[in-house]
């Protein structure tokens, strides 16, 4: 069979499973295109490429499963780069696959043309220029391995039009990119001493993260904490790894994290780190986390182990495996003792909620929504206060309901994410939590939207201010604020209908809480805006730089 | 010969064009300190060898584990013995007329 190297590019994506690309054209991948108008691949047509990488994320966010997105060269290549560094700080795997001036053209400063490979080697997993045709045989399946096996992450695959356009003879297919299973090559005795070191704790913690999500370990991980009674605290990337309405369960850690689930934290004899990176954000200042802890450190990714914190013992590999292995060595304990100071720590520290009849309270309508909602409801924030709150008082009890921008924490994230996940579950409903800083920095994917109608709530808690940046200002910078505060406010729900998504304004609403239900409960997209006290603050909050126990706000009596 | 403040990396890479993009971008990225790097292709031409002269503290374990993360280098090793001279006379290089 002759192809052209566009036409095989498309035939390797069908191969590999890939049934929808997001992307914008421009004239160095217009060959892919044309290769694309023959395909059963659906192409999505996004309005920036910033959108496309992110749709591509939430799709992969959603599955688990590697999605792809297209951009042209120059500034195709460059807007999707924000979106691919937020895949490689969140682990998550994404195709690009950018379009690039003709080879003989690279290194002249030819129209459109930029060096995306440079660009993108610090915010990938890795990538590639393909400098002839026959390579692309190699590295598209190659790609898709790279992208998830091990740590996931993105891949960034560029082609020269000329590569496009050259032909080849095919007679035999490559070997569909998969990652390779991980060999389970377990050191039993090592297992059995960690095991050891478990059952021997007073005060085990476990502190999991996105590792257990990406490592498909939900399960294992809850036969592992309960056959030993072991308290669970999870990271922002890691919320949903444990069901939240579980005994066990300490809700999130760190900066933003409930005021027991910190103070408990200090106090662990034994921090079984699994599936963690010690991020900032979780840690707050490293030397004073867990003072008294002995570390386990699990990780897929041999450099994150003792990168940040000095473990005492660990293991590089797949996190599946080693907890069913340690849960077989394990002793059956129900930490009575260990489990009525929680409950009590609990008691006397709780995550303070806010008076019920405040219902216009940020945390209040979060509570509300997840209450109409069912369970399985696939929630995606922007970045920001609200994305806070989201992650305090949202309950998550399964795995992949959560997307959100952990490390890298990207503004305008939410909107092409939710619309990403609601293309691999159009069945289900998506909702978009943002704020009315972050939904401007993607607001013009409400177009791709109304294109394909999906079930995405976009929801604005809107607070006229950077209110993240507004609060820091409140609490470290003397009540400096600068920057912070919108002058002029924009009707969102006008735009909305605008672009041809119902908008809805519920400060305009008699009974505002009745025509949310509604609204949510309906089919089609909809953006509600929510107007919220300007200078409603995220409690508790660890200042950086200090440990997660000197906490502000969010304690029993006061604020 | 024994140097207590370096140590010699030594790299076999897949050998493109990039492949040392990808090895001098991550010690800028990661704020780790390169003193020197020798590099040249070997055997059939597809792979190189990329000696990288580093400190010898800390730094090192996480050097090596993100070394050893890059899809172009296939192996990573560690020299403390290695003749520093090499890296002290690079000026013999060019033959002086």
């Amino acid at each position: 069979m002759k192809l052209n190297g566009a036409e095989l590019t498309i035939k390797l994506l069908e191969r590999q499973g890939i049934k929808k690309i997001i992307g914008i054209p421009g004239g160095a991948s217009l060959p892919l295109y044309d290769a694309l108008y023959e395909s059963n691949i659906e192409h999505i047509l996004s309005r920036h490429e910033q959108g496309a990488a992110f749709m591509a994320q939430g799709i992969s966010r959603a599955t688990g499963k590697a999605a792809v997105c297209f951009a042209t060269s120059g500034p195709g290549a460059t807007n999707l780069i924000t979106a691919i560094a937020d895949a490689k700080l969140d682990s998550i795997p994404v195709i690009a696959i950018t379009g690039q001036v003709s080879y003989s053209l690279i290194g002249t400063d030819a129209f459109q043309e930029v060096d995306a490979y440079g660009l993108t080697i610090p915010i990938t997993k890795h990538n590639f220029l393909v400098r002839s045709i026959k390579e692309l045989l190699y590295v598209i399946p190659e790609a898709f391995k790279i992208a998830q096996e091990g740590r996931p992450g993105p891949v960034l695959i560029d082609i020269p039009k000329n590569i496009q356009l050259a032909e080849i003879e095919i007679d035999v297919w490559p070997e569909i990119g998969a990652p390779l299973e991980s060999i389970n090559n377990l050191d039993l005795d090592y297992i059995k001493e960690i095991s050891q070191v478990i059952n021997s704790a007073k005060k085990p913690i476990l502190y999991i993260g996105g590792g257990i999500i990406s490592g498909n370990a939900t399960n294992a991980l809850k036969e592992f904490a309960e056959k030993n009674s072991i308290p669970v605290a999870a990271t922002l990337m890691g919320l949903g790894a444990f069901p939240a309405k579980h005994p066990l369960y300490l809700s999130m850690v760190g900066m933003h994290g409930a005021r027991y689930t910190n103070y408990l934290m200090n106090e662990c004899d034994v921090l079984l780190a699994f599936g963690v990176r010690f991020d900032d954000r979780a840690t707050g200042d490293m030397t004073k986390f867990c003072p008294n802890a002995r570390i386990v450190h699990i990780d897929i990714d041999n450099s994150e182990i003792n990168k940040i914190k000095t473990a005492n013992l660990s293991i590089s590999g797949n996190i599946k495996d080693v907890l069913a292995s340690l849960t077989k060595y394990i002793d059956e304990n129900p930490r009575t003792d260990w489990i009525n100071h929680l409950n009590k720590t609990k008691e006397e520290h709780p995550f303070i909620l806010p008076p019920e009849e405040d219902i216009l309270h940020p945390i209040n309508i979060i509570r509300y929504i997840a209450s109409i909602v069912s369970e399985d409801t696939i929630i995606a924030t922007d970045v920001g206060q609200h994305q806070m709150w989201v992650a305090q008082a949202y309950p998550f009890n399964k795995d992949r309901l959560l997307l959100t921008s952990g490390g890298l924490g990207t503004m305008g994230f939410g909107l092409p994410s939710a619309i990403g996940a609601a293309m691999a579950y159009p069945e289900k409903t998506v909702i978009c939590f943002s704020g009315d800083g972050s939904i401007l920095m993607n607001i013009q994917e409400l177009a791709t939207l109304a294109d394909l109608k999906l079930n995405v709530k976009t929801i604005i808690l809107n607070n006229k201010h950077l209110g993240l940046v507004r609060q820091q200002q409140e609490l470290f910078y003397r009540k400096h604020y600068i920057a912070s505060k919108f002058i002029t406010n924009p009707d969102f729900a006008t735009i909305s209908n605008g672009f041809g998504v119902k908008g809805i304004d519920l400060s305009k609403e008699e009974n505002p809480m009745a025509v949310l239900k509604d609204e949510l409960l309906k089919p089609g997209p909809a953006l509600i805006n929510i107007p919220i006290k300007e200078d409603e603050n995220v409690y508790p909050m660890v200042p950086p730089g200090k440990s997660n126990i000197e906490m502000i706000g969010g304690e029993n009596n006061g604020k | 010969m024994e140097n207590k403040d370096l140590t010699l990396v030594e790299l076999v890479v897949k050998n493109h064009p990039g492949a040392m993009s990808h090895i001098t971008g991550l010690f800028a990225r990661r704020a780790f300190n390169l003193e020197g790097i020798l590099c040249g292709s070997i055997g059939d031409g597809t792979r190189s060898k990329i000696y990288l002269l580093v400190r010898n503290d800390d730094l090192k374990e996480q050097i090596v584990k993100q070394l050893e993360k890059l899809y172009d280098v296939l192996s990573v090793t560690l020299h403390d013995d290695f003749n520093i001279r090499i890296f002290q006379n690079l000026d013999e290089l060019i033959k002086q007329p």
